[in-house]
């Protein structure tokens, strides 16, 4: 087990920056996920820390060694890849007890280990069939059982789950915080979908065109995002952004509806900022709107209802952009019926429009 | 009038019938027919003169047959594995390299650009224990002060065109083995590099079993190829000097034109063939079981 340090690490490709001197700190036993949309740099930056990427720039730590130079085999990390990347040609059996094969590791150790794998992940009555014989499911597990066997320092896993189907990908989802649970290991996973970011992470990396937008737990990046693309990004349905101006101390959005500002932000008069608001805080009146200090009212037409039992999603037209939100206790509702919604103002956010920077002191 | 209407795809097929008949029925049949007379070429009368399995018994009960059956075995043996190394080494050179690899992989098929006659006479001129120029440079260079009889003594003659064979061929495995490496999943080779391999056990653990299908398909071809092999030998030694590296088909073609004596000639050639089929059934058996274990196909 061991900490992981990232101290201005840069990737270049040719002359083509494309992970710009992030800086990330690591805790031994922490289970961090770096999600962004695809193309940010995550996969480049988990293979810098892999060994399988060279380092163009900064310093990779893993416990107390620099391993900028260190070949993957001599970094104790495994990792779990998106395609599984099992051996075709070897049994399953054989897929898990490879690396310790390599490392000469005794024959009855390699038994048990194996053995122990596979029974963690239910792959016991499979350890005698090839890889081309399992579903997606199994070899995702035969890929994660190669990755603990080894009892390594990091885990590393770049997209796990995204080639199965949506049921196996929540199952998977939680075996794997189980398994760190069980053997507390530090684990690196990239995904770009929040929903496996927000379940599974101690805490949460954000990244977008290589830089690293927001680090922190998951509440943390959800209820105080640094920017608009945070927002957006993190929570479902995204957040709701309106173009607004703040005028005489107030929002007004470009139909001229007036709001109040949001308690604990700072906005200039004149300013053009994007008010933020996710769909659990704007609620037709009447329907288990917790109760706040702080709210506004606008009225708002229903363009089109999805109804998910709990609650329904309405989606609505203010001041010409679509709105999502959320109804609890739901009753039905007629498309074009003129609703009344409240919004909680301090949950509310507001952005520069400009820089989409995050307006809370 | 009556006329004889025959269905359309009768009438579409009979030319391609006929071809098939004309190429390789009738040949097939005839030679195989001939091979149990005793036809000589010069004269065709003796093609009804029927001797039974005459000449196939003569053959397994020539002492001349089974050395050059034995040699061409050693020849296919001997050149297939050489020319494996060294189009693996050279498949996993140019591999690495990625500014002119598409020139290199030009120039790596040079050797098959040339007439095998020709090549025959370029290593007959190399390796000439006068004037060639392998015995020049070893004079030159001091290693030697007598003229290496490359030619001549059979194991060295078998040395000389076991080096003209490797040379043109070389570029067959490793022009397939190149194709594989291109072919191979990058993910389970990176797995392997994180698992802990050296590049050596990546490649033997890894990268091996993905190359072996291609190998074996250039195995295949080239079994082919060099249990049939005639013109460079033909041209470099003819089989001799007194039958020294002779091989069946050198046997074979001289049996049948020179002496004329095409029944037995014939005789030898079917059996010359089983050969050929055995090694194809050997290398396809193979290649089916690495894809098998590699999980394509079935
Ligand atoms: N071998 C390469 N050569 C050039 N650009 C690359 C290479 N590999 C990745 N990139 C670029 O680096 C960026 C980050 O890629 P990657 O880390 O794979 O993104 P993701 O966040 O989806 O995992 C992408 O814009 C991609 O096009
Ligand atoms: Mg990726």
């Amino acid at each position: 087990m061991a900490d992981v340090v990232l101290r201005d690490v840069v990737k270049s490709y040719g002359a083509l920056p494309v992970v710009h001197a992030i800086n990330l700190d690591i805790a031994h036993g922490e289970f961090v996920v770096l999600v962004g949309p695809s193309g940010c740099g995550k996969s480049t930056t988990l293979r810098m820390i892999a060994g399988l990427e060279d380092i163009s720039g900064g310093t990779v730590k893993i416990g107390d060694r620099v391993v900028n130079d260190l070949p993957p085999r001599d970094r104790n990390i495994s990792m779990v890849f998106q395609n599984y990347a099992l051996y075709p040609h070897m049994t399953v059996r054989e897929n898990l007890g490879f690396s310790l094969h390599i490392a000469k590791r005794p024959k009855d150790e390699i038994v048990k280990a194996v053995a122990q794998a596979a029974e963690i992940l239910s792959l016991t009555p499979l350890l005698d069939r090839k890889p081309g014989q399992l579903s997606g499911g199994q070899r995702q597990r035969v890929a994660m059982g190669r990755a603990i066997v080894r009892h390594p320092d990091v885990f590393l896993f770049d997209e796990p789950l995204s080639n199965l189907d949506a049921k196996l990908r929540t199952q998977m989802r939680v075996e794997i915080k189980r398994l760190h649970q069980k053997v507390g290991t530090t684990i690196i996973y990239v995904t770009h979908d929040q929903i496996e970011a927000m379940t599974l992470a101690d805490r949460i990396v954000i990244m977008r065109d290589g830089h690293i937008v927001q680090i922190g737990t998951p509440l943390e990046v959800f209820e105080r995002p640094v920017n608009a693309f945070v927002a957006t990004f993190i929570g479902s349905p995204p957040m709701n952004l309106l173009p607004a101006t703040v005028t005489d101390g107030a929002l007004r959005l470009s139909d001229g509806t007036a709001i109040p500002l949001p308690p604990g932000l700072t906005a200039r008069d004149g300013q053009a900022v994007q008010f933020g608001v996710r769909a659990d805080n704007i609620m037709p009146e009447g329907h288990a709107m917790p109760p706040t200090s702080h709210m506004a009212f606008v009225d708002m037409p229903v363009t089109l209802t999805e109804p998910l039992g709990t609650e329904t999603l309405l989606f609505g037209t203010l001041a010409g952009t679509e709105v999502q939100a959320k109804m609890l206790n739901p009753r039905p509702v007629r498309t074009g019926e003129v609703l009344r919604f409240g919004i909680a103002l301090d949950k509310c956010h507001l952005f520069d429009a400009e820089t989409g920077a995050s307006l809370r002191v | 009038m009556y006329r004889l209407r025959l269905p359309p795809w009768l009438v579409l097929l009979t030319p391609a019938f006929v071809v098939l008949l004309m190429v390789i029925a009738i040949p097939l049949v005839l030679s195989f027919y001939s091979s149990f007379t005793a036809f000589q070429l010069t004269r065709p009368e003796t093609i009804t003169r029927w001797n039974g399995s005459f000449n196939y018994k003569k053959a397994l009960s020539d002492v001349y047959f089974w050395s050059a059956f034995g040699r061409t075995l050693l020849l296919v043996t001997v050149a297939l594995n050489l020319e494996m190394l060294l189009g693996l080494g050279l498949a996993l050179m140019v591999a690495k390299v990625t500014r002119g690899q598409r020139l290199l992989r030009t120039m790596m098929m040079f050797p098959m650009m040339f007439s095998p006659i020709l090549v025959g006479f370029q290593f007959k001129f190399i390796f000439n224990d006068n004037v060639g120029l392998l015995n020049n440079a070893l004079q030159s260079l001091g290693l030697t002060d007598i003229a290496i009889p490359w030619l001549v003594d059979g194991h060295l003659a078998f040395i000389a065109i076991v080096t003209a064979e490797v040379w043109t061929s070389t570029s067959v495995f490793a022009i397939l083995i190149l194709a594989g490496l291109f072919a191979i999943p990058q993910d389970p080779v990176e797995a392997a590099r994180v698992d802990g391999c050296t590049p050596w056990q990546t490649f033997r653990y890894v990268t091996l079993p993905f190359l072996m299908p291609f190998i074996y398909i250039a195995m295949a071809i080239r079994s082919l190829d060099v249990a049939r092999a005639y013109d460079i030998v033909q041209v470099m030694t003819a089989g001799g000097p007194a039958r020294r590296t002779e091989l069946l088909w050198t046997l074979i073609g001289r049996t049948g034109y020179v002496d004329a004596r095409m029944g037995y000639a014939n005789a030898m050639g079917y059996i010359a063939i089983l050969l050929s089929i055995v090694f194809t059934v050997y290398f396809f058996r193979k290649l089916t079981t690495a894809r098998t274990s590699l999980g394509m196909g079935d």
